[in-house]
């Protein structure tokens, strides 16, 4: 999940700077009157034309505060289709991450806006930085950059953040299966000897006279039809003969990433086994193990490896 | 306003933060979440109540600032980070000190606390009337 929450980001931050986006209506008094009574910002400048003039304005102008404002989507407004946010909060929607907080704003204001100017803005993509553990969930921090124009002169600017999460409570099922969900294997005549072995503690190898022979079979390697096996008990020992680490899929029982070994015994057969309590970065071919017996219930137990210290 | 210099304190701004503020702020800068509105839906997504919008943040920290700094003044940039939520039936208190002044320009740092802790941080770049 998290590669593919990491690939929707480095396309989307490849697309750039989307097109621009018109507000819905000119910088009007009606707006700026609803925003400074809300806020109790009583400065004249945005209402009254003599304290504008004084200023230096000429005209009342708009709070500078205000300039995402004129470009909201509104109560039932959607995102542009090449907007780059709507598009990353989508992934991260579908990745699990279904809350939003804002966490950070900065504008920088180019000059002040005057009432009957049309403002649009481009946004794009800058970083996605995640997951990261926080106060509210495990989340993403998705960093935009808006430009607002009025025509083609750039009047300001913002950089925004945003931390996707994932509440509390919505966590997907832990990582860790129940250990006795295992794959477990086919148990036949001729391997049953060998199941029976691991129950007791005994690394059994399937013996046809003289030759050792693993994974056991119905026949020696000579074909002939008319001899019966037995088995010799194993001394446990041996070195790696060679090895994988699974990282990828999830393996019922396991936790990853984990090491499956084939172990060359002492006796000469080699077998495979999951390596256990082992760092996968130590692992080496040569390396001296020495057998376990991983109990999963009264009927199978697993014969498995750990490194001989 | 006589002196600007680094250090100097701008009065204090305490804000009763009602449910009709953080909705009628909300409303003001067209921020139509939930959360800042309707309080049931507030509560089922974790939230102890309503609370404020971060483009009313933004408008809050501008105004403390040209109260003090008067009309004359231009504000060049607001940047805000936002920490604890501010809940309605809070209070919201504004701090702030001139952290440099270099010609016309000048810095104030800017801090908002409510009763959770620091609901927002930031600093306003001004550029002001001359003889400030």
């Amino acid at each position: 999940m998290t590669g593919a929450v990491e690939a929707a980001a480095e396309r989307l931050a490849a697309q750039g700077e989307s097109r621009p986006r018109l507000g819905r209506d000119p910088v009007n008094p009606a707006m700026v009157h609803n925003w400074v009574e809300a806020m109790g910002d009583t400065n004249p400048v945005y209402t009254d034309s003599d304290a504008a003039g004084e200023a230096g304005h000429g005209e009342p102008v708009a709070p500078p505060a205000m300039m995402q404002v004129w470009t909201m989507n509104g109560l039932h407004g959607t995102r542009a289709a090449d907007d780059p946010l709507g598009a990353m909060i989508s992934v991260l929607d579908e990745a699990g991450f279904t809350s939003v907080v804002a966490t950070n704003s900065e504008q920088t204001y180019h000059r002040y806006l005057r009432y009957g100017e049309q403002v649009s803005a481009t946004g794009r993509l800058e970083s996605v930085v995640g997951p990261k553990r926080t106060g509210l969930g495990e989340g993403w921090f998705v960093t935009t950059r808006t430009n607002w124009y009025v025509g083609e002169e750039l009047v300001a600017e913002m950089m925004f953040r945003v931390l996707k999460f994932r509440p509390p409570g919505a966590e997907p099922p832990a990582e860790e299966a129940d250990h006795t969900a295992v794959l477990r294997p086919v148990i036949s005549r001729d391997t049953e000897f060998f199941w029976e072995g691991t129950r007791k503690g005994e690394l059994r190898i399937q013996r046809w006279g003289s030759t050792l022979r693993h994974p056991p079979g119905p026949m020696p390697p000579d074909g002939d039809l008319s001899a019966v096996p037995d088995y010799v008990v194993a001394a446990g020992s041996g070195t790696v003969y060679s090895y994988v680490v699974h990282h990828h899929p999830r393996v019922p029982g396991k936790k990853l990433p984990f090491v499956v070994a084939l172990v060359e015994l002492d006796e000469g057969v080699r077998m495979l086994g999951e390596l256990v309590d082992a760092d996968p970065d130590e692992v080496r071919i040569g390396l001296p193990v020495e057998v376990t017996f991983l109990r999963v219930d009264e009927e199978l137990t697993l014969p498995g490896w750990r490194i001989a210290r | 306003m006589t002196t600007v210099e680094t250090g100097t304190e701008l009065p204090s701004l305490s804000i009763e933060v009602t449910p009709t503020f953080v909705v009628s702020t909300a409303l003001a800068t067209r921020d139509f979440q939930d959360v800042h509105h309707d309080r049931d839906a507030a509560l089922a997504r974790g939230s102890k109540d309503i609370f404020l919008n971060i483009l009313t943040d933004t408008g809050l920290v501008q105004r403390f600032v040209t109260d003090w700094a008067g009309p004359r003044a231009l504000v060049r940039a607001v940047r805000i980070r936002l920490g604890v939520p501010c809940y309605a039936h809070d209070t919201l208190t504004l701090h702030g000190r001139v952290a440099e002044r270099a010609g016309a320009e000048a810095v104030v740092e800017v801090t908002g606390s409510c009763s959770l802790g620091e609901h927002v941080t930031g600093t306003v770049h001004i550029e002001l009337p001359e003889a400030a």
